[in-house]
């Protein structure tokens, strides 16, 4: 059963949790025994509740198909759910709400770097398992030997690494870095900073912009003066639209060969759509496209039921970033939950530290900070987009693995290049 | 910094300093001229901005459809108004915080609706004059934002010229001036602010368009221009439609020229200083009384 609960300030989760309220589904009011109950927060609404809403779906249809599979030793689960609101000052009462009052049995943490690094002073006080959910080396100060993170980043270093490996490719001298002002922007900008003299990149811009920016343009006119080869970009959704429109009106000049990076936002269906053509050119961190090189076992059979979901659910209706990876969250859960048949947080967290994990995403093994031992994001290429067209994306070939060669699907292109020929 | 690069960041500043006069100028008249502490401003700029974005899957330019809309809003402020008299006016329970938690539940309620009508998702519109600019020599000007400076410019020329124009314009200012001294001359102060309330919030219909012209909104995007539009309303002094427009284009100027020349992080904290400059030296604002 899914139980949406209200958040802290409650009043926008209240009237969302309406329709998903309910009782036990039949199959798993048929087991035996108390549910175990899995308690989270995910953004619902705010900037990251488009991502929130299609990981909530994911973990839904795994908890379905668990409990129609007869359960976790053989009792039912519960997922036990609040909205976030988006709001990091909000974690902290939530997960302690969860532990004290709802007494979940184990914990997944929120959607993003933002909201689970508040959390994480909490979880290591109280010596609990974590399952990270898309949080950029939220565990580097904390160092708490029960988190594991779902998202295939590695450290910042790794996840920007196969970036400038392409900027050396293009043969690119300078770099412009332009980045939010929040926690994950500044993780991944911060290590694009320490990697630009190894690839022989002299930083000729490096700002960080406040989250509340309205207009892109006079950033992208000072960027353009600059002339760079590279242009590193760290955002969140609304600020990645904002930028990419602006940089289509006011251009960022013949010189950029590399433009992307980090723009969380250019993976979700509604923006893809609606920027369409301007993306064309674009360089970008994905986790999952549909390339011939991503076809872990069970990852499109996933993602047809998730569409088929998702467009009754009102939830982004590609569902390629977070969705397979928040259903391999339920997997990584039921697979050390199922091997060990214990519910203790130490016995779990040695299982998956010690153990290969099996996923939709692919077998995961972790690194001792809690991050995958083999890193696996790909940065993709938008080629030859066209306007007004979601369905395109569904194909291979629009988002082109240019980096790295284990799962390359394509060269990468100039981006003045591909802009010219828009 | 380039004298190029100073031009084009004060000619865009300018406009988006008319962008940030378009979506103040309701708050102008809701909070400067009749006291009403209308928190949710913001949020019916963002309902506005989902009803430009609902019309324009039929098709309707994202500036007609504020405009269709203009005469919606304007009876739904005109009822809003009403209720809040009738709660909080009347009894005399409108001062302090009681008004202003009125206020925040209806900015809650408005944007609770747009998740469960549209989902969280971001969205846009399509127009011939977004994503697009026109070249001023060296210089590339986008033309949505032309389009945001001219409708600031109708919208706070049009109010100025109405409310020192017409007897109800007059009466609107009357209000906030002396309230007995008006219903002494024959004028029924509820109705006037009421009529009032109901353009501060038909504005919300032509400026939500712009809100979605300029940028991808989602339902919990007015709550980033709560700070920005009250503090263009207070540095135009309280009521001023011409002060609002010119606090705005301040705003804008001093955010694009420190965005071009110190850097990104300190837009906020030049524009905010300025605010507390200005309040300084001038405590009515700029163009207050």
């Amino acid at each position: 059963m899914n139980e949406l609960r209200r958040g802290l300030l409650g009043r926008g989760a209240a009237l969302l949790c309406l329709p998903v309220l309910g009782a036990l589904p039949a199959a798993a009011r048929a087991q035996g025994g108390k549910p175990i109950r899995i308690g989270l927060s995910i953004a619902q609404t705010g900037p990251l509740g488009a991502a929130g809403k299609s990981g909530l779906l994911a973990l839904q249809i795994w908890r379905d198909d668990v409990n129609a599979a007869g359960g976790l030793l053989g009792r039912p689960v519960e997922l036990v759910v609040y909205d976030d609101q988006s709001n990091a000052a909000l974690t902290p009462g939530i997960y302690t709400k969860l532990l004290d009052v709802d007494k979940v049995d184990l914990l997944i943490a929120p959607y993003s770097t933002n909201l689970t690094a508040p959390l994480m002073p909490l979880v290591k006080q109280r010596d609990r398992l974590l399952i990270g959910n898309f949080a950029l080396d939220a565990n580097a100060q904390i160092r708490h030997d029960k988190y594991f993170n779902i998202q295939p980043w590695g450290s910042p270093r790794e996840a920007c690494a196969p970036f400038f490996m392409l900027a050396r490719k293009l043969g690119a001298k300078s770099a412009a870095i332009l980045a939010a002002d929040a926690e994950y922007a500044q993780n991944i900008a911060g290590a694009a900073r320490a990697l630009l003299p190894e690839y022989g990149l002299q930083s000729v811009y490096d700002q960080n912009y406040p989250p509340n920016t309205v207009d892109f343009s006079s950033i992208v006119r000072t960027i353009r003066a600059k002339k760079p080869d590279v242009v590193f970009v760290a955002s969140y959704p609304a600020d990645s639209t904002a930028i990419m429109r602006s940089v289509s009106e006011i251009g960022i000049g013949d010189s950029v060969k590399l433009f992307g990076g980090g723009m969380v936002g250019l993976q979700y269906a509604t923006l893809l759509e609606s920027l369409g053509s301007m993306l064309n050119g674009v360089v970008n961190y994905h986790t999952w496209v549909p390339e011939k090189s991503m076809d872990f076992p069970g990852v499109r059979e996933f993602v047809v039921r998730y569409q088929a979901r998702a467009k009754q659910a009102n939830v982004d209706p590609l569902g390629f970033y977070v969705p397979p990876f928040d259903y391999a969250i339920g997997q990584l859960l039921a697979q050390a939950v199922a091997a060990t048949k214990s519910l203790d947080h130490a016995v779990l967290a040695t299982y998956i530290r010690d153990n290969e994990i099996k996923t939709i995403v692919g077998g995961i093994r972790y690194a001792p900070g809690g991050e995958w031992l083999a890193p696996r994001i790909v940065y993709v290429q938008f080629q030859g987009i066209a306007d007004k067209n979601l369905d395109q994306f569904r194909s291979p070939g629009k988002q082109v693995i240019v980096a790295p060669d284990a799962f390359k699907t394509g060269e990468v292109r100039p981006f003045s290049q591909l802009r010219q020929s828009n | 910094m380039p004298l190029e690069l100073l031009v084009e960041a004060i000619l865009a500043g300018v406009l988006l300093g008319g962008f940030y006069a378009a979506v103040s100028v309701g708050l102008s008249v809701a909070f400067g001229l009749i006291d009403v502490p209308h928190i949710a401003h913001p949020a019916f700029l963002v309902l506005g901005a989902f009803g430009a974005y609902l019309l324009g899957g039929y098709g309707i330019d994202p500036l007609l459809a504020g405009v269709l809309l203009t005469p919606v809003f304007f009876l739904a402020g005109l009822a809003l108004y009403r209720f809040y008299h009738a709660v909080f006016e009347r009894r005399g329970s409108d001062a302090g915080l009681r008004g202003l938690a009125f206020f925040f539940g209806v900015a809650f309620i408005v944007e609770v609706a747009l998740i469960l009508a549209f989902g969280v998702d971001q969205r846009m519109v399509e127009a011939p004059y977004i994503g697009r600019s026109i070249a001023l020599g060296e210089m590339r000007v986008p033309i949505r934002m032309l389009v945001a400076f001219g409708v600031a410019l109708l919208l706070t020329g049009g109010l100025a010229v109405y409310l020192s124009r017409t007897f109800t314009g007059r009466a609107i200012k009357a209000v906030a001036q002396d309230q007995t001294a008006l219903a002494l001359m024959g004028a029924d102060p509820v109705r006037i602010k009421q009529w009032a309330f109901g353009i501060a919030t038909g504005t919300c219909a032509l400026s939500g368009a712009l809100l979605i012209i300029i940028g991808p909104v989602e339902p919990g995007l007015g709550r980033l221009y709560i700070g920005r539009t009250f503090c263009v309303v207070v540095l135009a002094g309280l009521g001023s439609m011409p002060g609002t427009l010119t606090a705005g284009v301040i705003l804008g100027v001093a955010e694009s020229v420190v965005l071009t020349s110190l850097g990104a992080s300190w837009a906020p904290a030049v524009a905010f200083g300025l605010l507390l400059l200005v309040l300084a030296v001038r405590p009515t604002g700029l163009f207050g009384r």
